[in-house]
């Protein structure tokens, strides 16, 4: 079976309650209450090390290096962040999480039956998600 | 790796789908007149649009930092000319400039020599306390306040009012960063 380009995604709206979470592989699947938790841990931890940057103005952590993945962050101007979870070593995914951002602006932004900072259930989202996702996998194994 | 460069305003313009200028003109027309049946009091009306512009803003300014990839502004300086160079001309196609800065820094006008808003629009004698385009001043409130800035945004010139121009007045009020509680005794 190939492997997935990224093992999962989570945004976190500006007071770090987790808005969408959705994981693509087998391993390290969370449930909701992990989720949840997990989410507010890396909310916690990319606040606190903007304090601990020695660099004025520092805009938290971008990048998480492990053994087994690496976390990859993305914050908006907005407070909003996005962060995937992926294998270790896998390029590109600041930009994928740039047009996770652009998805999110349209599909979720958009609808105006979706209320500000409360999780994200639009269909729409979900299936032009899938497709970016296919798409970034399929330019992966296509390398 | 390097951030990718702002993209101008003109391309953004060019590069999203467009609508019919008249459509869009007739839509507000409508929405306006329709506010002015249901609350009939101009200054309700007023109140209304600024809220609707709000809920529009909030939403908008995500679009725009996606779009536009501005990095954050150093100044207040940076975000208004961000405003009227980038944000009026990828979004209503015009441009609008900066004048009018105190002292500080913290207050200027903008101004829009062009506004799709009202093509065609005259306001009648019962209307004459209307702020026609009321909804523009809330959007930019909304917007900025995402971006932890709390402003005051008055029109000061209004061609519909008799001016020769549109003249938003933008004052910060206060930066209100997102903290993180991490001292309990606070």
């Amino acid at each position: 079976m190939a492997a997935a380009a990224i093992c999962s995604l989570f945004i976190i709206n500006k007071s770090g309650g987790l808005i969408y979470y959705k994981d693509y592989g087998s391993a390290g699947r969370m449930d909701t209450n992990d989720s949840l938790r997990v989410a507010s841990l890396w909310h916690s931890m990319h606040a606190i090390s903007q304090q601990l940057s020695p660099t004025v103005g520092c805009s938290g952590i971008e990048l998480l290096e492990a053994d087994s993945f690496d976390l990859h962050c993305f914050q908006s101007l907005t407070g909003t962040k996005f962060f995937v979870v992926c294998e270790p070593g896998m390029p590109h995914m600041d930009a994928l999480l740039k047009v996770i951002y652009e998805l999110y602006t349209d599909y979720v932004l958009k609808n105006p039956f979706y209320e500000m900072e409360m999780p994200i259930r639009c269909e729409l989202f979900d299936v032009n998600l899938s497709q970016a996702v296919q798409k970034d996998r399929g330019a992966f194994l296509g390398r | 790796m390097p951030a990718a460069a702002p993209r101008s305003g003109d391309a953004i313009f060019a590069s999203v789908e467009h609508v019919n200028a008249e459509l869009f003109t007739l839509t507000y027309g409508a929405i306006v007149r329709q506010l002015l049946t249901d609350l009939e009091e101009v200054d309700e009306v007023n109140k209304q649009l600024d809220q609707m512009g709000y809920n529009i803003g909030i939403r908008l300014i995500d679009e725009f930092l996606a779009k536009a990839n501005v990095s954050r502004c150093v100044d207040f300086k940076e975000t208004a000319e961000t405003i009227a160079k980038v944000g009026f001309k990828m979004f209503l196609g015009v441009t609008a400039s900066v004048t009018n800065w105190d002292a500080d820094g913290t207050c200027c006008s903008i101004v829009l020599e062009d506004n799709p808003l009202v093509d065609f629009v005259e306001l009648p004698d019962t209307c004459q306390g209307l702020y026609y385009c009321n909804v523009l001043s809330g959007v930019i409130r909304g917007a900025l306040e995402m971006v932890s800035m709390k402003t005051e945004i008055t029109w000061t010139r209004d061609v519909l009012r008799g001016d020769d121009a549109y003249e938003l007045q933008v004052k910060l009020l206060k930066l209100v960063p997102e903290e993180y509680p991490y001292k309990d005794d606070e």
